[in-house]
């Protein structure tokens, strides 16, 4: 409910409220931006253009459409993903690295001054890679269930119960 | 926790919605379970927790003054529009009082028209039912006339006159009888209107001894226009002969009240 209150009033352009969000938000919307981009410093300056836009756009944030935190992760992710297609040139999703955020992980040793990689390594433990690369299409490109199924020649629904025993694991990890 | 809410849970649908992945008809089904199952949403929340602790695992170290850079760049692109429109807000006040009066006006208007046009639609649908039940009303009777001409011009059937009796001596009526289909039409146009409480009833009658059989009712003679009826008579009849009888008919005829009679000439 506080979150609800806290939504309502940025979206009435409170400029504190945003601050708070802002606090809330900042490293997983950055973290996001990191995976996809795989470039710390550009991620850092694209996650500031973000939450510019977010407050842009803070009033077409509609909770019927689904979480706060979905609707700015949605954001970031856009933003992020036009700026890999503006410097790759390439315009298919298919065409963009999906194995980032298995690639991040597995290199993590050497990347270890730049982002919390204990903090990845401790949640990640005992995934399998089908699970990691899964987590990386829905959470962090922003494939749609049906997309996903496509990507993976997997049944729609196998998606459904994938995604859960992975997310699962994860709990588990950070409990 | 109930097992659908459960199954619900279980299915992965939550994960999806977090990862914004379903379709805007999934996502407001899940919100709609939110609302109503606890369970559901503190799930959501579960899941949601577990993915911004994953998701703030990537993130580069992140530099303290961010949201100064923020705040200092969102000063630049708010304040010019209030300073602005302060000064018309007078005049800006009467042209929205005018619309808004003109747009209630019109929505009014709108409104009528379509509660006239709504009655207009309703009552041509009135008059298209009406229309349709006329019409099979007498698609009906057309059928009904084509059956009954086809009997009269059958070869197989056989006209018997029957004249008015001592109660009624002017009475008649015509008996057309199909001994291959066991039908019989009776013509009652030659019979008075029955009192009412009353009806004419049809018997068959054998005459050695006599026997009559009740083969029908001539119920509502004033109301069939043509006063034809069809009855079934499967009898090896010898003569037709009509009473009136109370309304129901009755076991044997009263024959006091015998209107028509007539023998099936050999």
């Amino acid at each position: 409910m506080e979150l609800d209150n806290l939504i309502q009033q940025f979206q009435q352009k409170d400029k504190a409220a945003f601050a708070t969000l802002y606090d809330m938000y900042a490293k997983n919307i950055c973290g996001v931006i990191n995976v996809i981009l795989n470039d710390p410093e550009r991620a850092q300056e694209l996650c500031h253009d973000v939450f510019i836009k977010i407050w842009e756009k803070s009033d077409q944030y509609d909770a019927s459409k689904g979480r706060f935190f979905t609707w700015i992760l949605n954001i970031a992710r856009n933003t992020a993903i036009d700026e890999l297609r503006s410097k790759t040139h390439k315009n298919q999703k298919k065409n963009l690295p999906v194995d980032s955020l298995v690639g991040i992980y597995e290199n993590s040793e050497d990347l270890n001054d730049k982002i919390d990689t204990i903090g990845l390594q401790s949640l990640l433990k005992g995934l399998k890679d089908k699970c990691i690369l899964l987590i990386d299409m829905l959470y962090f490109k922003g494939y749609t269930q049906k997309e996903a199924a496509k990507e993976l020649k997997t049944p729609i629904g196998t998606i459904k119960t994938r995604i859960r025993s992975c997310i699962s694991e994860i709990r588990k990890n950070m409990a | 926790m109930s097992m659908e809410v459960e199954k619900y849970i279980a299915s992965g649908i939550l994960e999806l919605y977090v990862a914004g992945a379903l379709t805007p008809e999934q996502n407001l089904e899940v919100q709609h379970y939110a609302l109503q199952y606890p369970e559901i949403q503190k799930e959501i929340e579960g899941i949601e927790a577990s993915i911004l602790k994953l998701t703030e695992s990537t993130s580069p170290k992140m530099q303290g003054n961010g949201f100064r850079k923020i705040s200092a760049e969102l000063d630049d692109i708010i304040p010019f529009t209030p300073l602005e429109s302060r000064r018309k807000t007078s005049w800006g006040n009467y042209v929205g009082w005018a619309a808004s009066i003109l747009l209630a006006v019109g929505l009014f208007w709108l409104y009528s028209e379509n509660r006239n046009l709504q009655s207009e639609v309703e009552i041509s649908n009135q008059e298209k039912l009406d229309l349709e039940e006329t019409l099979s009303t007498t698609k009906d009777a057309i059928a009904r006339k084509d059956f009954i001409l086809e009997q009269l011009r059958n070869q197989n059937v056989s006209v018997i006159a029957l004249g008015g009796q001592a109660v009624s001596p002017t009475s008649y009526a015509k008996v057309y009888w199909n001994k291959e289909q066991n039908s019989v039409i009776i013509d009652a146009q030659g019979l008075p209107e029955p009192p009412s409480g009353y009806t004419y009833q049809v018997w068959s009658l054998t005459l050695d001894p006599l026997t009559p059989t009740s083969i029908g009712l001539l119920d509502n003679l004033s109301d069939e226009g043509d006063k034809l009826f069809a009855l079934e008579n499967s009898n090896a009849s010898e003569a037709f002969g009509i009473t009136l009888e109370p309304e129901g008919g009755s076991e044997s005829p009263t024959l006091e009240q015998l209107y028509a009679l007539g023998t099936v000439g050999r």
